[in-house]
């Protein structure tokens, strides 16, 4: 099962990578790592997808909050927090195509952000299951290149982490 | 957050002031390029600085010193391989949860990242060692990060902290202010157990029929010590400890069932095995104590008490956790509790006691057993500090010595580092100097750091070293032999040298033991003699340590001596 996991941490040249280092030492896996400062500039935002049973998921918990400089660790994953993506997909286009692509990307709520002769790249935020349906639709016209930013989420309503 | 006075010092001398003000009266370390203008101004300091000839040393010694004392030990070296030299001590005092701090040398700020000449990214080696760890990129941060250190390393579940230093940043000038507080959001370790969760605990103990205390390291380091026998005592219940769990309860204490898992008792592992509540004190169920985990302790509830949260429910289910400090824990607890039916079980303990008894066969009456010369060392000194190195010689020094106190066997647990012993007990000398200091050890582990004789003997540290001297890296030797058809590949290590002459050429007492009739003479003349000195004592050299579980087994499933 898929846990996403917001982790505050204080806003320090290293954090990350001891963050990071404890995964994989552990042997946890991580899906996917998105971090950011937040409000407050002394504090950074770790948000962590990763795969697991709850015992797996507790583990990984106590294990993060033991890292000094890990502020707060809170597993927010499910229908009470808001998830996003961000995707830019560079895809083959030409003068055939390149209004069906356009259609596409409308009909995702997409935005195309660059056109060239041959190609085009659409922008695209939403959950995982929003960006892999617009990849495979995309897909059918070539994908040149592809990057994802990793998951963030956030709480509904005025609760916090 | 500061108060007091402010002084203009440069880096290394606000270091120096930093340590003083922690209380710190001793250093382990090693000088070196990059550690230099911290040296220069030791010079001119009250720290007493025990010069190690391997920075290893350094950091096994820091960590005896804080293991006999309760105090933070403290170690410095050099930066690259000064500070790779650490790695193995450091990480010997985090699985064991022991407070050091190590401080190194770095490289300068402006070279950093430039594969510079010395340079190592320590900060990022240690990071999976460390319990935290700094590289002081701003001067001005030195006395925070000190302070922050030394809180860090003591509090919650010990640890090592590393603080590295660049060359630049011990030079500059600073204004120095030492903080009287640590602030840190992220680390705030509970040490009050929660009462609710408490009075549960006290009510499975009152409707158990077969408790069994099962007490750690955690014991010793929170100094619970006391509750921990007045808790045994009350309820009327067995105690089994760790290998870090010995010394905290006497051996010879009626209730005392000995240390328990591979090499435990064979009535502490039948105990664990047949109790319905565990009560487990400061320990992390590691899998030299549970064995087979599916199999451990089957129809036992578990009482984990554990200042680290982390610890609970990681190897074993536990059905009722208390994350606090040993000691207050066992304070509180203590209030709730009374004695439980157990009567019957601690007769069929006793019965077990008496039914299978540690021991062991002589040999021959010519051959020294080594299980003898533990006795023996048990028997001319006791009250002593028992340090060990890795092999069979710590079983035997764990199952043959007669612990009185608190902080009276240390010994490397987790990591189970060959080397540990001689320097750690060099390090308990210094911190202890009214006690006297054995290090038990085998030939093999010996030569891994038996160059600080030339330490014990510049600093006048008279501790002695016991060799059980058989001719083997014993306990791989003893492992070929019953797993893997008797091939004794690349265990013998007979011929590798003369120890006697050995602590001869470094000014040191060296003493040999061929006869069972010599051992005790001359383990008393070393402790006499009040010099740092060796004892050879040639030993059987097939002897095992029994009883065994093999690994991955059942801990109920032992090879015994007259099985195998």
């Amino acid at each position: 099962m898929k846990h996403t996991l917001a982790i505050l941490v204080e806003n320090k040249a290293g954090v990350l990578s001891r963050v990071a280092a404890l995964f994989s030492r552990r042997g946890y896996n991580i899906d996917s790592l998105a971090v950011g400062v937040t409000e407050d500039p002394d504090i950074s935002r770790i948000t962590i997808v990763v795969h697991g049973d709850d015992h797996v998921v507790e583990q990984v918990t106590k294990q993060l909050n033991k890292l000094i400089d890990v502020i707060k660790v809170s597993d927010i994953g499910g229908d009470e927090a808001v998830e996003r993506e961000l995707a830019l997909i560079k895809v083959s286009a030409d003068v055939d195509t390149r209004a069906e692509i356009i259609q596409i990307a409308n009909i995702f709520r997409g935005r195309i952000v660059d056109v060239a002769p041959k190609s085009m790249t659409v922008e695209i935020t939403g959950d995982e299951g929003k960006i892999q349906a617009i990849e495979k639709l995309l897909r059918q016209f070539g994908i040149k290149e592809l990057v994802r930013t990793g998951k963030i989420a956030i709480v509904r309503g005025s609760k916090k982490v | 957050m500061t108060t007091g006075s402010t002084e203009k010092v440069n880096g290394a001398k606000a270091l120096i002031k930093c340590l003083e003000k922690e209380g710190v009266d001793t250093l382990f370390g090693y000088p070196g390029g990059q550690i230099i203008p911290f040296y220069n101004e030791l010079y001119d300091s009250d720290l007493r600085h025990i010069l190690v000839r391997h920075e290893q040393a350094s950091a096994h010694a820091a960590d005896g010193y804080a293991r006999a004392t309760g105090k933070t030990g403290v170690c410095v070296s050099t930066s690259g391989p000064g500070a790779t030299n650490l790695v193995t001590g450091i990480a010997t005092a985090y699985m064991d949860s022991v407070p050091i701090v190590a401080l190194t040398g770095q490289v300068p700020r402006s070279l950093i990242g430039n594969d510079a000449f010395q340079e190592a990214d320590i900060t990022g080696i240690t990071q999976p060692i460390t319990k935290h760890n700094y590289l002081v990129q701003d001067p001005q941060e030195i006395p925070r990060i000190v302070k922050e250190a030394f809180h860090i390393a003591s509090t919650g579940r010990p640890g090592p902290v590393l603080i590295d230093l660049p060359k630049d940043v011990q030079n500059i000038e600073i204004d120095l202010q030492y903080p009287d507080k640590v602030e840190l959001r992220g680390y705030k370790p509970t040490y009050k157990g929660n009462t609710q969760q408490i009075k549960r605990a006290a009510g499975e103990i009152a409707n158990s029929c077969r408790p069994i205390i099962y007490a750690g390291g955690g014991v010793i380091s929170s100094n619970a010590s006391a509750e921990l026998i007045e808790l045994a005592e009350t309820i009327l219940a067995p105690v089994t400890t760790t290998l870090m769990g010995i010394s905290s309860i006497p051996t010879e204490h009626p209730l005392y069932v000995g240390m328990l898992g591979m090499h435990g008792c064979k009535y502490a592992n039948y105990a664990i095995q047949e109790s319905d509540l565990i009560i487990a004190v400061g320990a992390r169920f590691d899998d030299r104590v549970t064995g087979k985990v599916e199999s451990f302790a089957p129809n036992a509830r578990i009482i984990h008490i554990d200042v680290d949260p982390a610890e609970i429910s990681k190897n074993v289910k536990v059905h009722i956790p208390i994350v606090g400090d040993a000691k207050q824990v066992l304070k509180s607890l203590i209030k709730y509790i009374k004695r439980c039916n157990s009567a019957e079980w601690i007769e069929k303990i006793n019965h077990w006691k008496k039914e299978y008894p540690l021991g062991y066969s002589q040999m021959s009456p010519d051959v020294i057993m080594p299980q003898f010369v533990v006795k023996q060392i048990s028997e001319a000194c006791k009250d002593a500090i028992i340090v060990t190195e890795v092999g069979q010689h710590q079983m035997w020094a764990a199952q043959y010595f007669n612990y009185s106190t608190p902080r009276t066997f240390l010994t490397s647990g987790g990591l189970g580092t060959m080397g540990y012993g001689f320097p750690a007990a060099m390090g308990a000398k210094v911190g202890r100097p009214d006690k006297t200091v054995i290090n038990i050890s085998g030939d093999g582990s010996f030569q891994m750091n038996s160059q600080e004789l030339a330490t014990v003997v510049q600093n006048d540290i008279p501790v002695v070293t016991v060799i059980l001297n058989n001719g083997y890296l014993g306990m791989v030797r003893q492992w070929q032999e019953l797993f893997y058809d008797r091939r004794y590949s690349c265990t013998c290590i007979k011929g590798s040298v003369d120890f006697v002459k050995l602590a001869e050429a470094y000014g040191a007492l060296g003493l040999r033991a061929e006869k069972p009739s010599e051992v005790r003479p001359a383990i008393e003349e070393a402790v006499r003699s009040g010099r740092p000195a060796i004892v050879d004592v040639i030993v059987e050299c097939e002897a095992n340590v029994y009883p065994m579980v093999p690994a991955g087994a059942a801990i109920n499933e032992i090879i015994d001596q007259e099985e195998h």
